[in-house]
């Protein structure tokens, strides 16, 4: 089959070009915010992100040294300026072409000699240096303003991360909503787990009755929207006094996970060799012992795959967060929160939305190449049999 | 206290607390209750017997009953009520419904999930079938399933923040910073557009961040389906002449017709309950209001518990015949 299909050159180009531009269709958005996050906002806005990795080109205004500082008498009532255009700044680049006013921009070469009319004249190096001569008219007042063509290289920096994360007088820094959303995370992960592993043992292993209904009952729950579930048991946990807050918001993350950890947990159960649990049976092992020392261990790779789905959803919440969890100080924000209010507050700030945005993105992005094994698996499990 | 702090105790708490109870329930029930010794010891162990599912269920009975059976019918009555001052109830029937039917906003949610509906599922079942099939026979091709897969990691706030990047639009007289923009004047466009604000077709650049974030999730379960094709049914094919579509198309795609019925409505539940990317994308302005944004606006922001509660009903209510669907399924397959 992949003989006959597959050898055609045209064919196999067709094939490559067409995955090479779906991959870079898939790539590119997140590649834009990631490379806009190594940039100065002063970058961001003038040139897009694809340009970023090229010297990029730009027109600056500088002026040569005050005359009235700097003039040299030549003698016979001429002045003269002399210095570096450059003096006082960091500039790493290459001078291409340069100009006096808005009319003449980059109509002189490094180099060149502009004469600026009744004897005034600017020369300009490549380096920077310049010579402004003229009478003692010309060079006074203010001094000569210079409009420079200049190629800067490719520039990054890593300021935006440490601003949004480390800098203590950044009142909208991601430092706090990270350690929150961490907090979130790690108890509604690991406690729905336990509780859902049980579950699913009994579903898989034990006979009783009704367990036909309640598995057909944790399929039905598993599509039901979680947005019926907010006003109810917001009045709930302010009734019995929970309020908003961690605890509420990890019971909350525990009850929507479930259905699925128990579907999948269950589908991987039933899968395991019936003969394993039986001879455990026949050598006296409770169904406690059979569950701890057989199927726990046996059903690693689906706890795996429904502690990184967990994990994801917890970490990407943000309904669930604004609901149960963030109350009016804000104390608690978690970090799709925080990036939600600086889309309002900082909608032009791209530096800081794309350095927020990646912070947040980071830690999924690596948990899901880390592991994108078990989450396949899981996805398998859960939708295919 | 420290929330970091407040969290590990909590840890401790809830797992020492889940296996703490787990292990002492099934000891209480072994050696206090009913004692496997003595003359009833053959009665005994089979009581014990026919308790230990419930022991083992009972938390995650409680959680789901609690979390996700109460809420239901609590929301049901909920959308047949009026919030009265000094947290009284008035019965008002169909009302919430009735008044929610009238109102523009909630016929333009309506009409955009519809179209939500329509699109999302179909173009993120159908990139993830393209991308399976193009990727299936490549030497690189775990690689562009890698990237194809990975915004399933990324958050759909996250998600929007990457895209309003993608739709940025700027003056015209300064350099565009969103590739949108840059694409569409390099190709002949005459001016800048906010691609957010063009009433309905904004719906779609919203979508196409779902459709972005789903086609992995396709593409991964249909390309196991396709690798689990029968070779012989293709090279049979082949050899009666077949070209690779008719070979896609009448082959492979029937055999994996069940699969795709799943990856479209597991999409369309997802499609239905989205609510992150228009919340943070535009907040249902220009015409891009939702059903799940029209709830949270009508429960958080106009604090109007019955139409909130009366469209979280509507919500349901779309995803019934899924859920039927679903139980009935899964009670075929385990007979």
């Amino acid at each position: 089959m992949d003989a006959i299909a597959g050898r055609k050159p045209a064919v196999v180009w067709a094939l490559n070009i067409s995955v090479v531009a779906l991959v870079v269709l898939w790539l590119f958005p997140t590649l834009g915010l990631l490379v806009s996050s190594f940039r100065t906002g002063d970058q961001i806005t003038a040139s897009g992100w694809w340009s970023s990795f090229l010297p990029a080109e730009q027109t600056i205004q500088l002026r040569v040294a005050d005359p009235d500082e700097a003039r040299v008498d030549l003698g016979n009532g001429r002045f003269m300026v002399e210095g570096n255009i450059f003096d006082g700044r960091d500039f790493e680049g290459e001078l291409r072409s340069w100009g006096t006013t808005t009319r003449n921009l980059g109509a002189f070469q490094p180099g060149d000699v502009n004469d600026m009319g009744d004897g005034e004249t600017l020369t300009l190096q490549a380096d920077g240096a310049y010579v402004w001569e003229g009478n003692d008219e010309q060079i006074s007042g203010r001094a000569q303003r210079v409009f420079l063509d200049v190629t800067t290289p490719p520039d990054f920096t890593l300021d935006n991360y440490s601003f949004v994360l480390f800098d203590e007088d950044n009142s909208e820094g991601m430092a706090k909503a990270f350690m929150n959303t961490l907090t979130v995370v790690i108890p509604a992960t690991i406690i729905p787990i336990l509780i859902a592993a049980f579950a699913a043992y009994a579903l898989a292993w034990m006979d009783f009755p009704g367990r036909a209904l309640l598995i057909a009952i944790i399929v039905g729950l598993l599509v039901v929207p979680l947005q019926l579930a907010l006003i109810p048991l917001l009045s709930l946990h302010n009734a019995i006094g929970l309020g908003k807050g961690y605890l509420g918001t990890w019971l909350a993350h525990t009850g929507f996970g479930l259905p699925l950890a128990i579907y999948l947990l269950r589908n991987y159960m039933v899968g395991l060799p019936r003969d394993i649990i039986e001879n455990a049976k026949v050598d006296g092992a409770t169904d406690f012992q059979i569950f701890t020392k057989i199927i726990l261990p046996l059903s690693f790779p689906a706890l795996a795959s429904f502690a990184i789905f967990q994990f994801l959803w917890t970490w990407n919440d943000l309904l669930v967060a604004l609901v149960f969890l963030i109350d009016a100080t804000g104390e608690t924000t978690v970090m799709t929160k925080q990036i939600v209010e600086l889309l309002g507050t900082r909608g032009g700030d791209w530096e800081i939305l794309a350095t927020s945005a990646f912070v947040s993105i980071a830690v999924p992005l690596a948990v899901f190449f880390a592991m994108q094994k078990y989450l396949v698996r899981g996805l398998l499990a859960g939708s295919v049999k | 206290m420290n929330p970091a702090l407040q969290g590990l105790i909590t840890i401790i708490i809830g797992v020492g607390g889940c296996v703490g109870y787990f292990y002492g329930a099934n000891l209480f029930l072994d050696k206090v209750l009913f004692k496997a010794e003595g003359p009833n010891a053959g009665r005994n162990i089979n009581r014990a017997n026919m308790i230990r599912p419930w022991v083992f269920l009972m938390p995650a009975l409680l959680a789901l009953g609690l979390y996700l059976a109460y809420p239901v019918f609590a929301t049901l009555r909920l959308s047949f009520l009026e919030r009265l001052p000094g947290n009284e109830y008035a019965f008002v029937g169909f009302e919430n419904y009735s008044k929610m039917f009238a109102e523009p906003k909630f016929i333009e949610a309506m009409r955009n999930n519809v179209l939500w509906l329509v699109v999302v599922p179909a173009a993120a079942t159908a990139f993830g079938l393209l991308a399976a099939q193009l990727t299936d026979r490549l030497k690189w091709g775990n690689i562009a399933k890698s990237i194809v897969f990975m915004p399933m990691a990324i958050s759909f706030v996250g998600a929007a923040v990457i895209f309003k990047l993608v739709y940025e639009a700027r003056p015209e007289d300064v350099a565009q910073i969103g590739i949108l923009n840059h694409l569409y004047l390099t190709f002949g466009g005459d001016a800048p557009v906010q691609w957010l604000q063009v009433p309905f077709w904004n719906n779609f650049f919203l979508m196409a961040v779902l459709i972005w974030i789903q086609t992995g999730f396709a593409m991964v379960i249909l390309s196991a389906a396709l690798r689990g094709i029968p070779e012989e049914t293709i090279e049979a094919a082949v050899i009666d002449g077949a070209n690779p579509f008719q070979i896609f198309f009448k082959i492979k795609v029937p055999q994996i017709m069940s699969t795709i019925v799943v990856v479209w409505t597991t999409i369309t539940i997802a499609t239905l309950k989205v609510f992150d990317i228009v919340f943070a994308m535009t907040n249902g302005q220009w015409e891009t209001q939702v059903l799940a944004n029209y709830m949270y606006d009508k429960l958080f922001r106009a604090n109007d518990w019955g139409m909130g509660s009366a469209s979280a009903m509507i919500i349901m209510l779309m995803v019934t015949p899924i859920l039927v669907w679903n139980v009935y399924n899964a009670r075929k397959e385990m007979q």
